[in-house]
């Protein structure tokens, strides 16, 4: 029971990081702020929704494959936020007029 | 104007987590309660975004609160194939995150 509690544990902090990523998505004035907001729904969100499940079925099938999971999402995620930021710099989206430095606009 | 946004934003979190202890709910029900509002602040954001690159986030970000909805249904109900379908939903969102960061860029060699 004590492994269940664990694991509730888990799924609730992912849920939590989830909503709050949400409300930063809808909330950040720039692009790029609601893609850095929006990105922790992946890294702690869903992979600890991820590891909760993996506590609760421990080394099952279920188990492992959600383990497989959060390590894809957790491989993937920060390739796919880079892509997504760089096609939109390289479209034309301007950061928001507060922002401090653009180093990639003075190296290209 | 804005206050009154700031306003609005504040009852509504309130009003999600007051739902969420004055009433009896199951532990999925709760779950749901907060993921649901979640994929509603999503759709938000596709409906209203001012350049492309900001739906192609919110359509990434909404397919990975379907995968975490994939994970809780597997915990709360029996079915456990619920998590098969969270792994070909990450394969599947990845690719296609990828494709449309590679559409974006290509709009620059038009002009």
């Amino acid at each position: 029971m004590m492994i269940d509690l664990i694991g509730y544990i888990f799924i609730g902090i992912g849920i939590t990081f989830d909503f709050i990523g949400c409300l930063g998505l809808v909330r950040l004035p720039d692009l790029y702020n609601r893609l850095h907001a929006s990105i922790k729904c992946v890294t702690f969100g869903t992979c600890g929704i991820m590891l909760g499940v993996f506590v609760i079925h421990g080394f099952t099938d279920v188990g492992i494959k959600a383990i497989f999971c959060a390590l894809f999402l957790l491989l993937t995620a920060p390739v796919s936020a880079h892509a997504i930021s760089r096609a939109a710099h390289l479209s034309g989206v301007k950061p928001w007029e507060k922002s401090v430095c653009d180093h990639y606009e003075k190296d290209k | 104007m804005k206050l009154l946004r700031w306003f609005i934003g504040l009852i509504l979190i309130a009003l999600i987590i007051a739902v969420n202890l004055k009433y009896e709910f199951s532990p999925l029900m709760r779950m749901v309660n907060f993921l649901i509002p979640s994929c509603i602040l999503c759709l938000w954001r596709i409906y209203k975004g001012p350049t492309p690159a900001d739906r192609v986030v919110a359509i990434d970000i909404l397919g990975i609160l379907v995968i975490g909805f994939c994970g809780v249904l597997t915990v709360f109900t029996d079915k456990i194939f619920f998590i098969e379908i969270a792994i070909a939903w990450a394969l599947q969102s990845f690719i296609a995150t990828i494709a449309l960061a590679k559409y974006l860029e290509g709009k620059k060699f038009d002009d």
